[in-house]
């Protein structure tokens, strides 16, 4: 005998190869009433063809003003389980590497006081637990903080830091992503846990122009791993991608977007002063190419989601600069770029906005940072432009 | 019971505890990596040493059951070392090579997807939608399990020219990073937000509400003590209802879900690119939305079709033209198409030699 499944919706999407998240509310649904709740409100979306979902309310920890997402059922007398479903934001570890002992401590203390829900990672690279009461919150905070997790950032705060593998397990590691960025999240805790800023504020590293963290077009500050030297060519290797039946002239040197490679059918050429670092040959000939010389990184700004003026990718601001611990002189820009910010930002502006708005030349002069052709795609177009007095003492 | 000790601001643990012993000893000196099958690779180090890395797909949404499963498959094969990828992949880190088939075997055995690396589509970036957002106008997850389920043999099997890095937006916050993937579907909403005065009054601030609107189609209604919009100016992205709950802008009979396509974020070959639209509507049909999967399909095809290899999805656009592009997706091309709002200019074609 059958009975009749309260989920018709949703289980059709239990169907197929793809592992399925209906599958994984229902088996944390069977012990947990928060989780069964979500998953009849879900169901009902699916009915309906909308969410049931209001943000906002004044939750949180004691002492920080971020870090917990409020989150509530507008539907609560139906689905009272989920009346308070608050979001969790935990910082996760540099390159998101775990031990199965950290991740069983992670599902004990939210399984004691949640809804056995969450994931790994949300869009900005926390461990997203999701959700619990509001009186929980207390408690999830000290499990997690005694057993040395801290939350992550949300609303106008620096937001958690997130890197590329790196070092950690990559051959095109130009900087120690991990590494720098584990070392500004401890730095700037207080801007993380205590929002001061005009609005959020994200900061990735990659270590490369691979960008695997998609640093260029999803954080306020990008820092992307570069060199200044030479490509290394190991000629038996290249002759090895030969052998195994790569067309080096057709993949890779027809392709090379400066045109600074030569291949006479033995051995590669390249002239590096006119690589741009692209990365298109090194990584599809990783035995055989390899960056040599000054390593560091390129600092962008600006880049974020549509809202409010349009998807902006992030743009040069400093063309090279070592990165080494302590990592003094990038963080001595940081806190330029936001004073800058918190001096001349608007309510709810992104830096970007507050750059384009206002003009790169005031934030240059402000940030300290040259004007260099590296910054642009082209110079200005039209013939009208700012002088100031001092550029005339300079002529 | 008694709750520990809290602690604040002691940020996050150290990565370095967390790294397998092999990657601690060869950090920083990597020599090449090997792609050894869809879902496997090994990375060689200066010292001879190599890890192995097993990838398989995850939902994103994880019971803690499944996680303590990842965390048991991760102590028998891989000295208890694993780790997340940015797309919400699951990589097993192994240091033994004796282990790599038996972790395998025991993955198929429990029904997880291996694959992924190379030229592929890895698993798809989204955003918590129904599931949890107050401002989602779809489900992502139930989208990606749809597109996913169509898709499994390019994570499991199949080449592509190169990599597709597809994301779901469930609104146009866009949580997902979108506006860079090869092909993204963002929710939209195409009805101006309805103003509840009564309780815009009491708990909304009014400067930064009309201040939200890029458009300028809020303005002050002083009679009310709220706000009015015309509707005519408004593009429905919905900033202003983050700022202020009142402004309903939720409408299941108009909601639905947008394509753009041709974005990426890498810097090879070309610099990184924003997605265009080409899909400016297809209606919300959960559970499995099978016109946004067919459409996708139809993209994914031409593109198979006709890009040269290591062509990403926008580079095989831009090199084939526009034009050409919606003739042969056979994808209708509208007004919504041409941009209106702050690069529009930039976006107008400035020449006249054009395919037809």
């Amino acid at each position: 005998m059958s009975t009749e499944s309260d989920t018709p919706l949703l289980d059709e999407l239990e169907k197929g190869p793809f592992p399925s998240f209906v599958s994984e509310i229902k088996k944390a649904a069977a012990k947990n009433k928060m989780a069964l709740d979500e998953l009849k409100q879900l169901e009902k979306s699916y009915r309906d063809k909308r969410g049931y979902w209001k943000h906002g309310g004044i939750v949180g920890i004691r002492g920080y003003g971020s870090g917990i997402i409020g989150r509530h059922s507008s539907l609560p007398q139906e689905f009272p389980g989920v009346a308070d479903f608050h979001t969790v934001r935990v910082n996760s570890v540099s390159g998101f590497f775990y031990t199965s002992d950290s991740l069983r401590q992670i599902c004990d203390i939210w399984d004691r006081h949640g809804s056995g829900l969450l994931n790994m990672h949300g869009s900005t690279g926390d461990i997203i637990l999701l959700g619990t009461s509001t009186e929980k919150l207390e408690p999830v905070f000290a499990e997690f903080s005694s057993r040395g997790w801290d939350l992550g950032g949300s609303g106008s705060s620096l937001r958690t830091p997130s890197c590329c593998i790196g070092p950690a397990r990559c051959e095109w590691a130009n900087i120690d992503t991990l590494d720098i960025i584990y070392n500004l999240t401890q730095e700037f805790q207080d801007e993380m846990h205590r929002p001061a800023f005009p609005y959020k504020f994200k900061i990735k590293a990659a270590g490369c122009a691979v960008d695997c963290i998609g640093a260029i077009a999803r954080a306020d500050c990008s820092i992307i791993g570069t060199w200044r030297g030479h490509i290394v060519v190991d000629q038996s290797a290249v002759a090895e991608y030969a052998k195994q039946g790569m067309d080096i002239q057709a993949e890779i040197v027809n392709l090379c977007p400066t045109g600074c490679m030569v291949y006479d059918g033995r051995e590669l050429y390249i002239n590096d002063e006119d690589c741009s670092r692209c990365m298109h040959c090194i990584s599809r000939m990783t035995k055989a190419l390899r960056p040599a010389g000054e390593k560091g990184a390129t600092i962008l700004i600006g880049s974020k989601a549509p809202f409010v003026i349009g998807a902006t990718l992030s743009w040069v601001l400093v063309p090279f600069m070592k990165l080494e611990p302590p990592y003094d002189e990038f963080k001595a820009l940081l806190k330029k770029i936001w004073e800058y910010w918190d001096e001349h930002g608007k309510n709810r502006e992104r830096l970007g906005e507050l750059v384009i708005r206002r003009g790169m030349r005031e934030f240059l002069e402000f940030v300290g940072v040259k004007p260099s052709p590296q910054q642009v795609k082209e110079p200005r177009r039209d013939p009208f432009f700012y002088w100031k007095d001092e550029d005339f003492r300079r002529q | 019971m008694d709750l520990p000790k809290r602690k604040t601001d002691i940020g996050p643990p150290n990565y370095r505890d967390f790294l397998p012993p092999v990657i601690s000893k060869n950090y920083g000196d990597w020599k090449y990596h090997e792609v050894l099958s869809p879902g496997v690779m090994v990375h060689h180090a200066g010292s001879g040493e190599k890890i192995w890395t097993v990838r398989v797909a995850s939902p994103r949404l994880l019971s803690t059951d499944t996680v303590r499963e990842l965390a048991d498959i991760a102590d028998k094969y891989c000295g208890g070392y694993l780790r997340f990828t940015t797309r919400n992949n699951v990589e097993f880190l192994v240091s033994d090579e004796a282990m790599l088939c038996p972790l395998q075997l025991e993955l198929n055995d429990k029904k997880y997807m291996i694959g992924g690396i190379g030229p592929r589509i890895s698993n798809i970036v989204h955003t918590q939608g129904w599931v949890h957002c107050h401002s989602a106008a779809t489900d992502a997850s139930g989208l990606v399990k749809a597109l996913m389920d169509e898709f499994a043999d390019y994570f499991t099997t199949k080449e592509l020219p190169n990599k597709v890095r597809l994301a779901v937006a469930c609104c146009t916050n866009m949580c997902g990073a979108v506006h860079c993937s090869d092909i993204a579907l963002v929710a939209i909403h195409r009805k101006a937000p309805k103003v509840n005065h009564d309780s815009v009054k009491n708990t909304c601030e009014l400067p930064s509400t009309i201040a939200a609107c890029p458009t300028g189609a809020i303005s002050p209604d002083s009679s009310k003590k709220s706000v009015k919009i015309n509707d005519d100016k408004c593009m429905y992205c919905g900033n202003c209802f983050t700022v202020c709950s009142c402004l309903e802008i939720n409408n299941p009979d108009f909601d639905g879900v947008a394509i753009v396509a041709g974005g990426k974020v890498g810097s090879l070959r070309s610099d990184p690119k924003f997605s265009r639209l080409v899909v400016p509507f297809i209606k919300n049909n959960p559970p499995r939305w099978p016109e946004v999967v067919e459409a996708v399909s139809n993209i994914l095809d031409a593109y198979a079709a006709g890009a040269k290899k290591h062509e990403r999805v926008g580079e095989w656009i831009e090199r084939i033209g526009w034009e050409k592009f919606f003739r042969i997706t056979g994808l209708k091309f509208t007004y919504q198409h041409i941009d209106d709002f702050t690069i529009a200019r930039e976006t107008f074609r400035t020449s006249a030699a054009f395919k037809w």
